[in-house]
């Protein structure tokens, strides 16, 4: 860690998986940084896994934090999240960033199932996620925002996530509310009233010759087949809980 | 080249066949979220910021020469929705058509023969702004600005809305609409040395649900 400064806090973590060549997952770079601790859990058969330990709540006002992971030829990693992380307002000005770079190889797999986002009245937080997947690779992203803790009103949260698929894009979303957020955004075009929203990326090399066909699975939620090998599940829900439910049944009907 | 052009292009008669769409207006209706002026005008408004910035700066990218292809598939990765993919190039299709008999050019029947589906119609808009002599903003005006007529005259039909009353929605969100065009065009700007990826890539997750929805309703009035 860079440290405390008056701007706020930087931190990096960095995970490399790689096929240990006897059918298991190793992971030759494992390294977190201050509030981005790592931790390794119990895996499953080919499969490694990480926990993000949040050992201090952030990110604030100011804060960088960054997490990259790569996923080399015929790994298969699965990160998550011990709890939520939430975006709290700080002393330093501005606003904080979190971004995310993930790289898959090809025969690679990464889950990428962190916790909810939550973004509380007063914070700032601008999170970037930007996933390169080789052709060949495979990837599940779940990513989820809640505005604002329950009855609070939401901070400022803008977010952007691109993913692309053997170098072509296939996703590339932006999405900006709470307080200073360009007009509309919690209007009858983009989020009406609903407090959290989320997406699910899955991308198979198997979805070529099979492609999904476009469905709605509720009300406010939809499954869509992207330009590419690659399909969105695109959510809005009252709330966090209810978000989950929906986006975790949205996996099962895709076959986990 | 002739100033006039711009109005020729941003004319609602312009037949380019945007009439038979309401831009996720008449999803909005269905599910109780317009239900009249003031609700219209906060649906204009967050389309306007999301999906208007997005295809504004896309048609002024397009003015600037950047790649058509390039500016095609980055406009496939911020239209998650099918639906709404199609209905795009469908609508570019429909804009070429008429453009190619407006401006006749080899710039547009080469994009013609490279889309034979349609490319996206803001990338459309910018290669035909171009032809006609325009620049990047006369573009990125006529996509923001469309973003809005559309589902407001959409909503006259839908609701019997006065027409007045949608017509005031468009005067009021005229400011924005310049803000609009200001950040699509440097954005455009940024993305003739950056690449396309500096382009905005602002989404609306209702209008993409939405889509989908409608594009699965038996009867309906308008095509998306």
């Amino acid at each position: 860690m860079d440290g405390v400064t008056g701007t706020g806090v930087r931190a990096t973590a960095r995970i490399v998986a790689r096929a240990d060549g006897r059918g298991a997952t190793s992971l030759p770079v494992l390294e977190g940084e201050g509030p981005l601790a790592l931790r390794r859990t119990r895996g499953s058969g080919a499969e490694a896994r990480v926990t993000v330990v949040g050992a201090m709540s952030g990110p604030l006002g100011g804060d960088r934090f960054a997490i990259a992971a790569t996923v080399e030829r015929g790994a298969r990693l699965r990160v998550g999240s011990a709890a939520a992380t939430i975006a709290l307002p700080g002393q330093a000005k501005g606003e904080a960033r979190y971004d995310v770079r993930l790289d898959v190889a090809e025969g690679g797999e990464l889950h990428w199932l962190p916790e909810q986002l939550i973004s509380v009245k007063g914070s700032d937080l601008y999170v970037t996620t930007r996933v390169d997947v080789a052709a060949g690779g495979r990837l599940v992203l779940r990513e989820e925002q809640v505005l604002g803790r329950a009855g609070e009103a939401p901070g400022r949260l803008s977010s952007r996530l691109t993913v692309r698929v053997a170098g072509a894009p296939v996703l590339d979303q932006e999405l900006s509310c709470g307080p200073g957020a360009p007009g509309g955004w919690d209007g009858p075009a983009v989020l009406a009233g609903h407090r959290a929203v989320g997406q699910l990326i899955v991308v198979r090399p198997e979805f070529v010759a099979e492609p999904v066909v476009a469905r709605m699975l509720g009300e406010c939620v939809a499954l869509t087949p992207l330009a590419g090998p690659a399909v969105l599940v695109s959510a809005l829900a009252a709330d966090g809980l209810r978000l989950r439910r929906v986006l975790d049944a949205a996996l099962g009907e895709l076959g986990g | 080249m002739s100033r006039a052009a711009l109005l020729v292009l941003a004319d609602g008669r312009f037949p380019a066949g945007g009439h038979a769409h309401s831009g996720g207006a008449e999803v909005a209706v269905r599910a109780g979220r317009i239900t009249g002026a003031a609700s219209l005008e906060e649906f204009c408004r967050g389309r306007l910021h999301t999906a208007g910035l997005t295809a504004a700066a896309l048609a002024a990218a397009a003015v600037l020469g950047l790649e058509v292809r390039e500016l095609d598939a980055a406009a496939d990765a911020r239209t998650p929705s099918p639906a709404l993919r199609g209905a795009a190039r469908k609508l570019g299709r429909q804009l070429l058509r008429a453009a190619r008999a407006t401006w006749p050019s080899p710039e547009l029947d080469a994009v013609a023969a490279e889309f034979p589906k349609g490319a996206h119609q803001p990338v459309v808009l910018g290669v035909v702004a171009r032809t006609a002599g325009l620049s990047a903003r006369d573009a990125a005006y006529c996509a923001a600005y469309e973003c809005v007529s559309g589902p407001a005259t959409a909503v006259v039909r839908l609701l019997s809305l006065d027409p007045f009353e949608a017509t005031a929605v468009l005067g009021r969100l005229a400011p924005e609409v310049d803000r609009v065009v200001d950040r699509a065009a440097e954005a455009a700007r940024e993305a003739v040395d950056e690449g396309v990826d500096a382009l905005p890539a602002a989404s609306a997750p209702l209008l993409e649900i939405g889509a989908e929805w409608h594009a699965g309703w038996a009867v309906r009035l308008f095509a998306s």
